[in-house]
């Protein structure tokens, strides 16, 4: 599962921390089903009105869930992540940011043996307007996101809240978002997003939030170019110098490979329209649809 | 972070049991005739993490003590590629024979480590790829799989390494079980060395960590070599704050990596320069005023975008900090808000009320209004 939908029982590992805390909270307001926690120390109690176990494995025993998400630091990402796989979570969104490179790589492992989802790590989570959300985007906000039909994938969480936004007030409401991370190392890569989001029935148009570095984008324009949905992009990164991580680890230029123009020149041969600017990207999308017209906002049926 | 050749070889390959040749640390000229009294001939090496030394100069042979101390003297007066030469290793002179390539790095495309090998040594990888593919052998390790000598003899079978397989196959084996051990994003042994005794010798190494995994190899870490960082950089890093220095003159504090790179493109595409990348996103978000003086103790900055889309961020608690640092330092530049996401009603009422300014809509427009406060603060400059 990469879409998030309200059907899904969500497990938070780290419920019982601040942040752990604070955005169960939203989660749950926002209507996401939140059915259990994970504090080895705090087993046997509850918080925020569902139970508290010790592991994944023994809340899966009581209280199954689909999605496990960490609010767990790095040093113990590892030891969180193989406890929801081996639990038997579908899905793991691991928010986490700065988890060794080597850790990354077991996860990964673990997960393919499993057959798991891994969304991250270090991404924001991912927000289906009107269902809920998982992780820590402002998936409460309704200035930010409107159920709509604009598929969304971003690096960043920041651009990503940016950009719906922008749509929002365009009077494009979102189908969903898919937050992916801005690790070197991520479990669903934009190329993972981009097909599901052309296969979900609700999405009728995908902005794809990209960033220098890496090969992804370029992936993912391998597969737009056989896709008949709009896809309309934008890559950070276009004024930043060759050589320097731009904060998120995944986000270097090394000699040509990861350019911004190496990505721009996939994306537009693969038919893709790339936005200069964040605010250009609802014009790009083409649908003819602006603030005053209330049918945008609509759900589909 | 990245090491210099001399930790890499005595703190990585030495102890893993890779033979290393022998060889002294020297700061200073008279160090370098000591070091060659024990070493006799030797090559007197510059240790910057770079790998342009050999083009630039900056490795030389010694062959008596007066030798040693006058090329000591020189390499330790030169800066290769940026980096000042605070030190040179002594090495004993080798006689070689062949040489090698041997290399274990992550490969983040497969999500493994990669065990890559070449018969063409001395020789940039990128190069023999494109040009001796059959030199050229690579490896990737499934983690449950892992790499011991008998899968390093299957790599190298095949290729003619002049009767020095067994020693390189547990030399590559020793390389991937390090790299592991040690959190190496990176480690590279180029050239490996058959000398005319037999023996084989790793020549120089290029070793990474992985900056996440600083915290469970603390010792080591301890030992990289220091990042080229302007002061204002190094005052960043110390504040737990990832700042970048650029040379142009609109000062940038955003919330997220991706947020950060896009204010900077926006300036840049409205015809400005930005004056760095600062990003206070994550758990620094709580940071903002910390990181507001160094962004304007930045001496290019005519003008500053705040630019907020707060998600985890609070932008409510990151304008508190702006505010009150703005108040405290009283900046004479002028300053351009958008603010948007988590806590934005609070958020934009500190700074109305605050700094008696208002929060433009679309960040573009913010963007927009800071470059042509640079321009016309540059233009008033020049009229001066």
């Amino acid at each position: 599962m990469i879409i998030y939908r309200r059907s899904a029982r969500v497990l938070v590992q780290g419920i019982t921390g601040k942040q752990g805390t604070f955005w169960t909270q939203k989660m749950m307001e926002c209507g996401t089903q939140v059915v259990a926690g994970v504090n080895p120390k705090r087993a046997g109690e509850r918080h925020l009105g569902v139970p508290v176990y010790a592991t994944a494995k023994a809340a899966m025993a009581e209280s199954p869930f689909d999605v496990a998400v960490m609010f767990i630091p790095p040093a113990m990402a590892r030891e969180a992540a193989l406890d929801a796989i081996q639990a038997g979570a579908r899905t793991v969104v691991i928010l986490t940011e700065h988890i060794p490179a080597r850790d990354v790589m077991a996860i990964h492992h673990a997960a393919s043996r499993h057959g798991t989802r891994i969304v991250g790590p270090n991404t924001a989570g991912i927000v289906t307007p009107g269902e809920g959300f998982v992780g820590i985007m402002p998936g409460h906000n309704s200035n930010i996101f409107q159920p709509g039909e604009i598929g969304v994938i971003s690096r960043s969480g920041s651009l990503g809240t940016l950009i719906c936004l922008n749509l929002t007030r365009a009077g494009l409401g979102q189908s969903a978002f898919l937050g992916i991370g801005g690790d070197p190392m991520i479990g669903t890569t934009t190329r993972d997003a981009l097909q599901a989001l052309d296969e979900d029935a609700r999405t009728r148009a995908i902005v794809l939030v990209g960033e220098i570095g890496g090969a992804m984008e370029e992936a993912a324009a391998d597969y737009a170019a056989g896709m008949s949905k709009p896809v309309v992009s934008f890559i950070a990164g276009r004024a930043s110098p060759p050589g320097k991580k731009m904060g998120h680890a995944g986000a270097i230029v090394s000699g040509s490979f990861g350019s911004y123009e190496g990505k721009r020149r996939a994306l537009e041969a693969a038919g893709v329209s790339v936005a200069d600017t964040p605010a250009e990207i609802p014009g790009l999308l083409g649908l003819g649809q602006g603030r005053s017209d209330p049918a945008a906002r609509a759900l589909p049926a | 972070m990245n090491f210099l050749e001399h930790a890499a070889k005595a703190r990585v390959l030495a102890p893993a049991g890779i033979p290393v040749p022998r060889a002294v640390l020297c700061r200073n000229p008279e160090e370098a005739v000591a070091a060659f009294a024990e070493l006799g001939p030797c090559m007197v090496k510059a240790q910057v993490p770079t790998g342009k030394r050999g083009k630039a100069g900056g490795i030389k042979p010694a062959n008596t003590a007066e030798e040693a101390r006058s090329v000591a003297e020189r390499i330790l007066g030169m800066a290769i590629d940026g980096h000042a030469v605070g030190a040179v290793l002594l090495e004993e002179q080798a006689r070689i024979v062949r040489e090698f390539y041997a290399a274990v790095l992550i490969d983040t495309a497969s999500r493994c480590p990669l065990v890559l090998f070449s018969t063409e040594g001395g020789m940039d990888i990128e190069e023999v790829a494109a040009t001796q593919p059959d030199a050229l052998r690579r490896h990737r390790v499934e983690p449950e799989a892992g790499f011991d000598a008998t899968a390093a003899r299957a790599l190298l079978s095949g290729l003619d390494l002049g009767g020095a397989e067994g020693a390189v196959a547990d030399i590559v084996a020793s390389l991937y079980e390090t790299s592991g051990r040690v959190d190496a994003e990176l480690i590279e042994i180029n050239p490996l060395a058959v000398l005319a005794d037999g023996r084989v010798v790793a020549l120089d190494c290029k070793l990474t960590l992985d900056d996440s995994a600083a915290f469970r190899q603390a010792e080591l870490a301890g030992e990289a070599a220091e990042e080229p960082m302007t002061d204002l950089e190094r005052e960043g890093a110390a504040n737990g704050l990832k700042f970048i220095q650029l040379d142009g003159d609109v000062g940038v504090l955003a919330n997220g990596a991706g947020l950060t790179m896009t204010t900077m493109d926006v300036i840049s595409h409205c015809g400005g320069r930005p004056a760095n990348f600062l990003e206070i996103g994550g758990e620094a978000y709580t940071k903002s005023e910390a990181a507001l003086k160094l962004v304007l103790s930045n001496p290019g900055v005519k003008s500053l975008v705040v630019n907020f889309c707060g998600a985890f961020a609070r932008t409510d608690v990151m304008a508190e900090g702006v505010v009150a640092a703005w108040k405290r330092l009283d900046p004479d530049i002028p300053v351009f808000f958008s603010i948007h996401g988590t806590g934005e009603d609070e958020a934009v009422r500190l700074v109305r009320e605050g700094l008696g300014c208002e929060p433009f809509d679309l960040m573009e427009d913010a963007v927009q209004a800071a470059v042509d406060a640079a321009h016309s603060a540059a233009s008033r400059g020049a009229a001066r």
